[in-house]
């Protein structure tokens, strides 16, 4: 039997080398657009797209605008998305999606188009249509936007098979929660009868509530710590880092995957930045 | 008897839902009414979908139906509505195939009245979707037009706002054009007002004006045929676009593109640039045959 726990952090290696090589790219100055980089929270997609490997499934996913980990996790080419970082017709999303507008076809990775939350309603909607597996990825900012609300609140009414992921770093760009409300985002899915939980990005914390997962709406607010800035290359100073933890728990093992990700991640931008 | 343009409508729903196994969403469909006796006495099962009274929610839901390749019909039972309504259907279904390649094309119905409904509520607001890309509007205000909407609709990928008008769902009638030679004005006008144009070149032709009417359906894309280009030409005084909307929008940018197109000038008359009460006394219609009347006769005499 795999190990479910080493499974997620290859996934997590992978996002995390991609999101650091980027992170070079975008101080070189070689991508001109704002870049949404989601180090850090890269755990939360890793972990739920090895339940769903594990599940055999493949749902719909409604991806945000931090979202290029959501992407490799479930399996987007990255190469694609290399290309979309160069603006290339070749890019996932024909070049025209840079950073926050990326999508998956294979993957049923649907595309947000930049206006905060829309993707909830509209994972929503598609979930009503087919009323099949359906998960939608919002941050704890856009998961305030109006639509977003009345969007879990219907989802919940329709008792459709959807999991509502609130990526939840405590910031809006750098405005904390606690300026914004006093609320949390589970306490008010909850009062929805919508199955919320408040945890933590640690994998197994994660899979542990992902049990019933497409048996009725569940909402996760999964609390994480972006490593760098809103959009660009910098950082805020030294957080928590989960992926330093899972490393260190991996040893040797650990390293070795992170080495085979970052090499395999710099292959891939050689071989796309030559195609040129 | 002929088929009105109520039961057209109301034909096409319960083919699209039965038939073509879509699903039509909007808010109170089953109340009292079924808008207007549009609609087709279905439920839930069937395909007829009652929303919530989240509006900017609810036009997301119809995008990620719309998503899901079953090209929904969206019912917007109050034209000023979609400014709550609007914007993830302009954001992302009009967006999706240029920034994705996915196509998400809706049958969005938004219906319009006036008349004692106050401030936000009345009128057409199909401006507010034209100055954006991705989706076309089309104004049906006949049986045969609205069929023709739905057809187009159903062979195309593009969001389709049908701009519709509840006076005329009791009209059975085909509108047709009146081109004339060497006529003094040309009205183009647009939804409702085509009705009223008619009747105000009536007036106007008792008093001696020879007045042509070009009927508008698309209002998106605009394409300004030969012959409509000639008779505006051969107006002695130019024309006019009428509309449901107000002027500083669809109606604007139409006569923009006529003249850019044409040697002549073209006036607009729509809803005036002012709020609308309730009172008779203080509403925002659109123009009467004997407003578009005295209107002409003010710019043939000037
Ligand atoms: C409708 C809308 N409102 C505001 C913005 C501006 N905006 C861009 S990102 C952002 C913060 C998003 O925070 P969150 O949803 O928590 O995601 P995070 O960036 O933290 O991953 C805001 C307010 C926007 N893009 N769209
Ligand atoms: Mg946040």
């Amino acid at each position: 039997m795999k190990d479910f726990r080493l499974e997620v952090f290859k996934k997590a290696s992978l996002c995390r080398n991609f999101e650091n090589i980027l992170y070079e790219k975008v101080q070189e100055k070689l991508i001109k657009f704002p870049v949404y980089l989601s180090a850090g929270q890269e755990f939360i997609a890793s972990t739920i797209a090895e339940k769903i490997s594990e599940l055999k499934i493949s749902p719909d996913i409604f991806i945000q605008h931090r979202g290029h980990s959501t992407y490799l996790a479930f399996g987007g080419s990255i190469d694609q998305l290399i290309d979309e970082m160069l603006g290339r017709k070749t890019g996932c999303a024909l070049g025209m999606g840079g950073s926050a507008s990326i999508q998956c076809k294979e993957k049923n990775i649907f595309g947000h188009d930049g206006l905060m939350g829309n993707q909830v309603p509209i994972g929503v909607g598609a979930c009503f249509a087919s009323k099949c597996p359906t998960i939608v990825f919002v941050g704890d900012s856009a998961a305030e936007e109006d639509y977003c609300l009345s969007a879990i609140g219907w989802a919940s009414t329709k008792k459709l098979p959807i999991l509502f992921v609130v990526e939840d770093n405590n910031l809006s760009i750098l405005t904390e929660k606690k300026v914004r409300r006093n609320w949390e985002m589970h306490d008010v899915a909850q009062g929805m009868h919508v199955k919320s939980f408040n945890i933590s990005d640690d994998p197994l914390e994660i899979n542990e509530h992902l049990q019933n997962v497409f048996d009725y709406p569940i909402l996760l607010n999964i609390n994480t710590v972006r490593k760098y800035w809103h959009a660009g290359a910098g950082t805020d100073g030294d957080n928590f880092d989960r992926y330093e933890k899972e490393l260190s728990y991996f040893g040797d093992a650990g390293i070795e995957i992170d080495k085979f990700n970052k090499n395999l991640v710099l292959e891939a931008w050689q071989r796309q930045l030559e195609k040129q | 008897m002929a088929k009105t343009v109520r039961e057209t409508i109301k034909d096409i729903t319960k083919h699209h839902l039965l038939e073509k196994k879509s699903m039509c969403f909007g808010q109170c469909l089953t109340a009292v009414g079924w808008v207007g006796g549009t609609l087709p006495e279905l439920y839930e099962e069937d395909g007829m979908v009652e929303v919530t009274t989240a509006d900017v929610a609810n036009g997301g839901f119809v995008v990620g139906a719309a998503l899901k390749g079953i090209r929904p019909i969206y019912v917007v039972r109050y034209q000023g509505f979609q400014w709550y309504n609007a914007p993830i259907i302009i954001n992302y279904a009009c967006k999706s195939k240029e920034i994705w390649g996915i196509p998400c094309p809706i049958f969005v119905r938004s219906i319009a009245m006036e008349g004692a409904i106050g401030p936000v509520a009345g009128s057409s607001h199909h401006s507010l979707f034209q100055r954006m890309p991705g989706s076309k509007i089309i104004s049906p205000m006949t049986p045969d037009e609205f069929d023709f909407a739905y057809k187009e609709f159903m062979k195309d990928d593009d969001v389709y706002y049908v701009s519709e008008h509840r006076r005329s769902y009791d009209n059975s009638e085909e509108l047709k054009n009146v081109i004339q030679q060497d006529a003094d004005f040309t009205l183009f006008p647009i939804s409702i007002t085509r009705f009223d144009a008619e009747k105000a070149r009536l007036i106007l032709k008792e008093q001696g004006y020879k007045i042509n009417i070009i009927h508008q359906l698309w209002i998106k894309p605009f394409l300004f045929k030969k012959e409509w280009r000639e008779a505006l030409n051969s107006s002695k005084h130019g024309g006019m676009v009428l509309d449901d909307d107000y002027e500083e929008g669809a109606a604007s940018s139409i006569a923009h593109s006529m003249m850019i197109d044409s040697e002549k000038k073209v006036y607009t008359f729509g809803l005036e640039h002012r709020t609308a009460g309730f009172h008779p006394d203080v509403d925002n219609l659109p123009p009467s045959p004997e407003s578009i009347a005295e209107r002409v006769k003010s710019i043939i005499n000037k």
